[in-house]
């Protein structure tokens, strides 16, 4: 069997377990987090992972789309997907404001203004009278799918929202895949080789930059949809360090590895507490049980083993442990 | 003698306009700007000098600057230690601290790609912001200023509350040392030689790894010193080093790291624009830095000393 059919059989398995899920007894609405989760961090890796660049204000993107889309459901009445479509368009252009200024520095600096810049627009949404300043934009209505289908019901969200997300993730893979992905995997690569190909590295990543932005604003804008609010607390800072680490976990620059550590870190953060309390049981250390209030510490951890020890994240130490098995036993033969 | 709130006080003084503004309350914003610009300068100087050498970017800085400010809390209220002997102590213990983190952890990343050294000191960013959170809250700890420096001093045309002069002069005069070390001196020499070609210099029998641990302490232990000065001024919380950092950031892409009199003064400069600003537009204070990034990027987008590295 070889890893395109191993993959296949993955994914395959992943969407029936999807399309399962609501009736096998999980939360429709804690799916559809995950989900929105998983596309974030996918349009996150393709920018990371595949073309090289540290963004360290995709929450700009993510939260900023959420506003956008929650405005334009609730306060111009406008139907769910002319407002996702709405925050797409914003965290596109978000990005292209953003990749615009920030393409002119290299590497690390390219993190500092990226961060700085959603740093500003933090501020601005913090102040700004239509984003209800801490409060939030509250009670966004789902309404009707082009003005037939009713979303209010869990249920139908759900399969809306997986039919979205499941379109995004392939509209990834088929970027990743296409001439425009591999120019975008030289530049990553050795970027000098790709300028003296002939190729305007300046404008794929810019290029890069807006779709990844524009996919992490309709994770942002589904977000909204599913949830009915939007907050603060996407366009802050740690949400661009929570999309680096759901990328780092489950293995930078895999496909599948956003997918796989985007429910790790998600899960984590909810059951964290749970999992304090059942050491507590065990070990009868009392201070486990704090450790549902200690989550960034939690998560600044496994940060710092992933960095030091686990480069190459969940999904990337598996498709190097399946080649490496299959290697061995090529060799064999 | 004097009233207790110290932002009234102009109030003591003959009215004197700019711009519909009166001249003490401009002259007292203008100080309180140069109190951030010198955590500004001391914190971007840090960054600078470590980048310098070890090629990472410290985003733990904020987290040092605060473990410097909440030490200091700590030694007061548990030990009964006073601010003069924490402001030698906290720089001590958090240099040390950085000793550690340089040896056990930065130590395995210095030859992969920049972005491991920002996402390692991320992690530990949050790691050490975590376990103050779990013990302290996110509320706010007031520290007395010490006794010292407490009131003000009327110059006639503002009155002057003494602790911030003294973040300011103090703040200039270690800025200034450090410059001094760096630039004149025979260890600094080594230090911008270790910058461009540690191999070399190693050939010439100095100890480079000794001197990358030393470089790391001693940017912890500016960024501690800054937090023991910021302990009177600001709310000590355990999160007072996160928006920090990322100002700190934006004027470290301002000013460029190439120069060490380049940080100190684009920190200082930076600081005295967000007082300015706070009294003529002050919406725009929280984001006037980042204004004026993007605006440098447009003319100049190495920075305004910067050299590209």
């Amino acid at each position: 069997m070889n890893s395109k059919n191993t993959a296949t059989i993955g994914y395959g398995l992943l969407l029936l377990a999807l399309i399962a899920a609501p009736f096998l007894g999980a939360y429709p609405v804690f799916v559809m987090k995950l989900m929105c989760f998983a596309l974030f961090a996918s349009a996150f890796n393709l920018l990371l992972g595949y073309t090289g660049l540290l963004s360290f204000g995709h929450a700009a993107f993510l939260g900023g789309a959420a506003y956008v889309a929650g405005h334009a459901i609730k306060v111009w009445g406008l139907t769910p997907e002319v407002g996702l479509l709405l925050g797409t368009a914003g965290g596109a252009l978000l990005g292209l404001l953003f990749g615009w200024l920030a393409i002119r520095r290299q590497g690390i600096y390219f993190s500092m203004i990226t961060l700085a810049l959603a740093q500003m627009l933090f501020f601005a949404c913090l102040q700004a009278p239509f984003t209800g300043g801490e409060d939030g934009l509250q009670g966004v209505p789902r309404g009707k799918l082009f003005g037939l289908i009713d979303l209010q019901s869990d249920l139908v969200m759900y399969y809306v929202a997986l039919v979205i997300v499941v379109a995004a993730f392939l509209l990834i893979v088929r970027t990743i895949h296409s001439p425009f992905g591999q120019v975008l995997k030289g530049i990553k690569e050795n970027e000098p080789r790709a300028i003296s190909l002939g190729y305007d590295t300046h404008r794929f990543k810019l290029l890069a930059f807006v779709l990844s932005a524009a996919l992490a604003g309709l994770a942002g804008s589904l977000k909204t949809l599913v949830l009915g609010f939007a907050t603060l607390s996407d366009v802050h800072w740690t949400a661009s360090g929570q999309v680096i680490l759901m990328t780092l976990v489950g293995g930078l620059g895999t496909l599948s590895g956003p997918l796989i550590g985007s429910a790790v870190v998600v899960l984590l953060e909810n059951k964290i507490g749970e999992f304090g309390n059942l050491l507590a049981a065990l070990t009868s250390v009392e201070w486990f049980k704090t450790l549902g209030e200690s989550v960034t510490m939690v998560t600044g951890l496994i940060f710092v083993i992933c960095v030091l020890a686990f480069r190459r994240g969940i999904m990337g130490e598996i498709i190097a442990w399946l080649a490496q098995r299959r290697a061995g036993s090529s060799a064999k033969h | 003698m004097w009233p207790s709130d110290l932002n009234s006080l102009h109030l003591l003084l003959p009215p004197m306009e700019i711009f519909g503004v009166s001249l003490p309350g401009l002259l007292s914003q203008l100080l309180l700007g140069l109190v951030n610009g010198s955590f500004y300068a001391i914190l971007s100087l840090g960054l600078a000098v470590i980048f310098g050498l070890l090629n990472v970017i410290n985003f733990a800085h904020g987290a040092l600057f605060m473990t410097g400010a909440l030490l200091t809390w700590m030694a007061m209220n548990y030990f009964g230690i006073n601010y003069w002997l924490m402001l030698v102590l906290a720089p001590l213990v958090v240099g040390l601290f950085g000793v550690l983190i340089e040896r056990l952890l930065l130590r395995w990343i210095y030859k992969l790609d920049h972005l491991y050294g920002l996402l390692l000191t991320l992690g530990l960013t949050l790691l050490i912001e975590g376990v103050f959170r779990s013990i302290y809250g996110v509320s706010g700890l007031g520290y007395d200023t010490p006794e010292l420096l407490e009131g003000a001093t009327n110059l006639g045309f503002m009155i002057m509350p003494n602790y911030r002069a003294w973040v300011v002069v103090a703040s200039v005069v270690v800025c200034i040392g450090t410059w001094y070390v760096i630039e004149k001196t025979k260890l600094g020499a080594y230090l911008r030689a270790g910058t461009e070609n540690p191999r070399l210099v190693e050939a010439f029998g100095i100890n480079v790894p000794v001197m990358v641990t030393l470089t790391y302490a001693f940017g912890a232990a500016l960024a501690a010193f800054a937090g023991v000065l910021a302990a009177p001024v600001y709310q000590v919380t355990p999160l007072m080093g996160q928006n920090l950092i990322i100002v700190v950031f934006a004027v470290v892409v301002i000013g460029g790291m190439g120069s060490i009199m380049g940080s100190i003064l684009t920190g200082l400069g930076l600081g005295v624009i967000e007082g300015f600003t706070k009294v003529f537009y002050p919406e725009a204070s929280s984001t006037v830095v980042f204004v004026i990034m993007v605006i440098v990027l447009l003319i100049r987008p190495a920075g305004l000393f910067g050299k590209e590295k």
